[in-house]
């Protein structure tokens, strides 16, 4: 079987984001990194396979974006990815979450996965959604914040984050499947591995290439714009209580919180 | 001209960042307080192939370049020295004399075990009244039936002494006016290694000074030809400065990540410090004397990289870097204030792990040498 793995280079998490204002986009000229997230899904593919229950021929990363986008394929074929897939037009640039998800939904159309993985989210836009947007083009059932993977039979046994507790769901393959990251512990690339990444195959594709209608991506055919943005707004005054008499202010403290209904 | 750096570097630097922050950070606190070797985190850096960066892959190494190694060092810095030095010292000092110098055999014995970490290697230049100024070793080799017989002490040997040490490569005069260099075997009879020195820094690293009683080592274990020792070690130190300078990049860095942190965090007369200009001029200069110090040692490494001469430039980037990284500790340990005294905060270690790199690989005085005489001054 094959699994391809959707990875994204984001901003350097220690790097102040900014969003330029003519454009309303998130500015990337600054330093980048894989998306943390997407190293557990490449993580749990490399388990699936070395686990051994399934027969996992091949891990294909995918990732679409600017030239430098390249850098976190590099990383995907260094922790163990057989070969990897770049998805890059200008034609793209400024898709939103439907446009982007329907691109990566045409290449990943083209090499018939038994399994898509990808991070929850992203570090930088945390729309936790694209899964689901991919998952509905490809016409596949899709699980969102995966923690834990079990091979039962020709499917799988997921262990899904849920608001309370977890949800245990088995779903059938071909199949969609957003990671938490407390799926597992990634792996370091070790520098041999790095050293030996360029020699695996990369294939840089064209929205032509993948069959992508032009009028269904970039920032003019995308269907949300980001109109303003603000400031987050400053926090109001904290109340201080001075604790002179315990039990007066444990009232206090429990009057606050009832006044706001905050106490169950 | 390109200032970007290859893919392969920028993810190598990924790399040892992540494996620096994820697993270094977290314990480089207990490890400088309990001065504990860090055994773990070595046969880590040794699995990742971080303990053999710059050899070729026939002998185990990762096939990466001088620029490669210098980033990996410099990460490791950031966060801690003693890991640091304890990867520096092993590669440039003690796996490369073998490397360049060693016939095919001593390549084969040695590098495998090297290059994976197994085993660490260590140089013995220093002695008591001899540094950079090699010419007054003291330590003796004299050659007989059974092999080459060594008498005399070393000193500040950094990776003799662990649990893991394998060989050690030591200067020892062999005639009159001819040094060489021999290579010893940990566990050769003759061959002490003294209890480790209370230093002012790098408490997690091992240096101990050596001694060799009527030591005997197998005529073939002699490196490269005989009275080849000096030329052999001025090589390896202009090789080695790259590495140090490196660390004080690396340090200084650190210096500045975590005092840029700390003053957007601390609040003084009701904004974070950050906001007052002399806090702020302080981060600046930092930030920019570390860029332009980082420069230099890429330069030193890629003209290594080139098959270029980088004696001169690597004595620069020494020099630049010790002083860069002393003077950026100290800025941040005053941005701390009272914090900046406390051990609990990672600038009061980077404090005293920095002076070390004024000193160590020749120092600033010696590098002023080298430099001046590269001028033809």
């Amino acid at each position: 079987m094959k699994i391809c793995v959707l990875v994204k280079s984001v901003p350097e998490a220690g790097v102040t984001k900014r969003i330029n204002p003519s454009t309303g986009r998130l500015e990337r000229g600054g330093e980048t990194r894989d998306n943390p997230f997407d190293t557990h899904a490449i993580e749990a593919a490399m388990q699936l396979k070395e686990g051994g229950e399934l027969q996992v021929d091949e891990i294909v990363a995918v990732t679409m974006g600017p030239e430098a986008a390249a850098k976190a394929l590099r990383k995907a074929v260094s922790l163990g990815a057989d070969r990897s897939i770049h998805l890059s037009d200008e034609a793209l640039a400024g898709s939103d979450v439907n446009g982007t998800g329907y691109a990566l939904a045409r290449v990943l159309a083209t090499e018939s996965p038994d399994l898509v993985l990808l991070g929850q989210q992203s570090d930088d836009g945390e729309c936790y959604t694209i899964g689901a947007v991919v998952a509905d083009h490809l016409q596949m059932p899709s699980l969102t914040q995966v923690i834990k993977i079990d091979v039962e039979g020709g499917a799988l046994r997921c262990e899904r984050q849920a608001e309370y507790g977890y949800d245990t769901v088995s779903i059938p393959l071909p199949a969609v499947i957003s990671v938490g990251d407390a799926i597992n512990e990634p792996r370091y690339p070790s520098l041999k591995a790095i050293m030996g990444a360029k020699k695996k195959p990369l294939e840089t594709k064209s929205a032509a290439d993948a069959g992508i209608e032009a009028d269904r991506v970039g920032y003019d055919h995308a269907r949300a714009h980001c109109a303003e943005f603000a400031e987050p707004p400053a926090k109001a005054a904290g109340q201080i209580i001075e604790d002179e008499d315990t039990s007066e202010t444990v009232e206090k403290i429990v009057a606050w919180l009832d006044e706001r209904k905050l106490l169950a | 001209m390109n200032f970007d750096l290859p893919d392969d570097h920028e993810l190598i630097r990924r790399t040892v960042r992540d494996f620096a922050e994820q697993e270094v950070a977290p314990v480089a606190e207990e490890l400088d307080r309990t001065k504990a070797f860090p055994y773990a985190i070595v046969k880590q850096l040794g699995e990742l192939g971080l303990m053999g960066i710059p050899f070729p892959e026939e002998y185990g190494g990762a096939g990466a370049d001088s620029l490669a190694y210098a980033i990996a060092v410099e990460e490791l810095t950031r966060v801690d020295s003693s890991v640091a030095i304890t990867l520096c010292a092993h590669t440039s000092l003690g796996t490369q004399p073998i490397y360049l110098f060693g016939s095919e055999e001593q390549k084969a014995e040695w590098l495998p075990k090297l290059t994976s970490g197994e085993v660490l290697g260590a140089f013995g230049l220093t002695e008591p009244e001899a540094g950079s100024d090699a010419g007054n070793v003291r330590t003796r080799a004299s050659l007989n039936e059974d092999g080459w017989t060594i008498n005399g002490a070393k000193q500040f040997i950094t990776n003799a002494g662990t649990d893991i040490s394998g060989v050690v490569c030591i200067t020892a005069r062999t005639g009159e006016d001819e040094i060489s260099n021999l290579i010893v075997p940990n566990g050769t009879p003759g061959y002490f290694q003294g209890e480790p020195y209370r230093k002012m820094g790098w408490n997690a690293s091992d240096t101990r000074p050596l001694t060799f009683e009527d030591c005997v080592v197998p005529e073939e274990n002699l490196l490269g030809p005989r009275g080849a020792g000096f030329k052999q070690f001025l090589h390896v130190l202009d090789i080695g400065r790259i590495g140090v300078a490196a660390m004080g990049v690396g340090l200084a860095q650190g210096a500045l990540d975590q005092a840029l942190a700390y003053a957007k965090e601390r609040r003084a007369f009701g904004k974070p410090i950050s906001k007052f200009q002399a806090i702020q001029a302080k981060l600046a200069d930092m930030a920019t004397e570390i860029e332009a110090a980082r420069l230099l040692v890429y330069k030193a490494a890629r003209l290594k990289d080139q098959g270029r001469n980088f004696t001169l430039t690597a004595a620069q980037a020494k020099l630049k870097t010790g002083r860069l990284a002393v003077r950026c500790a100290e800025e941040a340990v005053q941005i701390h204030g009272g914090y900046g005294y406390i051990e609990e905060y990672p600038v009061c270690r980077m404090y005293r792990d920095a002076k070390i790199l004024t000193i160590g690989e020749g120092t600033d005085e010696v590098q002023q040498m080298v430099i001046a005489r590269a001028l033809g001054a």
